[in-house]
């Protein structure tokens, strides 16, 4: 049974959610398969765009948080996905090399009206670089499972295999 | 990509579409987005989801990689009449993201673009800023994903200033 539920966050609270250093190589993969821009695939070519040397596509960056999330807390959460994504902010570009940490703070929570076994928590994401920057701020409201409904639905089984 | 002179408000592209396969969608993630419920078909089918789905984010990342190579083919074709091609330049990010419904295995999916709003950026002379609105919609023609991103484009005059 997962550790955390919906119950488990509260307005307030602020997590960091781990580290991660990116590398030329990841990069430039990811922006070969979604993203194949010349500021995200050739350092020289990179060189003669607004950003001035090779940085990671937006969408990446999107990605490593995800992966940072999953890795940090949500694996371990009664995690049901998101319906969407309020807002993302690309601040500053990540270079490759770069070390960034995510942090999440919660802004609102509120249980589902139409679902009772189900809250969603409001939070904002930011991933920070080594000089303490801002480089992508993220508001995501996820669904989490409720403590009290998931009990009961782990329950259900274990009584029947009983009887 | 056309100058920002060239860009009217209403203007709508049709992007392409793909396929998501099995395979795809457990690939993406594994390295992005490890949830049950889009790596694992037994998994999903024990989700809210019912049944293996894409990530949101991948959903997303798609849309990326065909507004690429649909750029990448206009500007092909006005090099091809020798016209001169706009720079598209960094964007500062999106809003308003949803995941309208899951993306399941043998989906396709059809995105495409429309310019919502645009103005010139006092703070980078030869850039304007463009929003659009992206969508992508099944083959049942049912919306799976909308948001409204914004990116800057080179206007006409840093052309004429540059040369």
């Amino acid at each position: 049974m997962p550790r955390l539920h919906w119950e488990d966050f509260s307005p307030g609270q602020v997590t960091e959610c781990g580290s991660r250093f990116i590398t030329r190589a990841e990069i430039v993969a990811f922006a070969a398969e979604y993203d194949p821009q010349p500021a995200h695939l050739d350092e020289a070519a990179a060189r003669a765009t607004l950003f001035g040397g090779l940085v990671a596509s937006g969408w990446h960056t999107c990605c490593v948080l995800m992966r940072m999330l999953s890795d940090d807390f949500l694996g371990d959460a009664n995690f049901m996905g998101a319906p969407g994504v309020e807002e993302v902010k690309w601040l500053v570009p990540i270079r490759p090399g770069e070390r960034i940490n995510a942090r999440a703070t919660v802004l609102e929570t509120r249980p589902s009206r139409s679902r009772p076994d189900i809250g969603f928590v409001k939070f904002r994401f930011e991933l920070i670089n080594a000089a303490e920057e801002p480089v992508m701020t993220l508001v995501v409201s996820p669904m989490f499972g409720r403590r009290a409904a998931n009990a009961g639905r782990d329950r259900a089984p274990n009584t029947a295999s009983r009887s | 990509m056309k100058f920002f002179e060239d860009i009217r408000v209403g203007e709508k592209s049709e992007l392409g579409r793909h396929t998501f396969t099995a395979e795809d969608i457990k690939a993406f993630a594994a390295r992005f987005d490890p949830q049950p419920f889009h790596l694992d078909e037994a998994a999903a089918a024990r989700s809210h989801f019912g049944r293996l789905c894409a990530s949101g984010w991948h959903t997303a990342c798609v849309w990326m990689r065909l507004m690429i190579d649909y750029r990448r083919r206009e500007d092909e074709q006005r090099r091809a009449r020798g016209e001169t091609v706009a720079q598209l330049g960094p964007s500062p990010g999106f809003r308003d993201l949803e995941w309208l419904k899951p993306v399941h295995v043998g989906d396709t999916i059809s995105y495409a673009t429309e310019v919502v709003e645009m103005r010139p950026l006092e703070s980078r002379p030869g850039w304007g800023m463009i929003v659009v609105r992206n969508t992508g919609a099944n083959q049942r023609g049912e919306a799976v994903i909308s948001f409204v991103s914004s990116a800057f484009v080179e206007r006409r005059e840093r052309q004429s200033q540059a040369s």
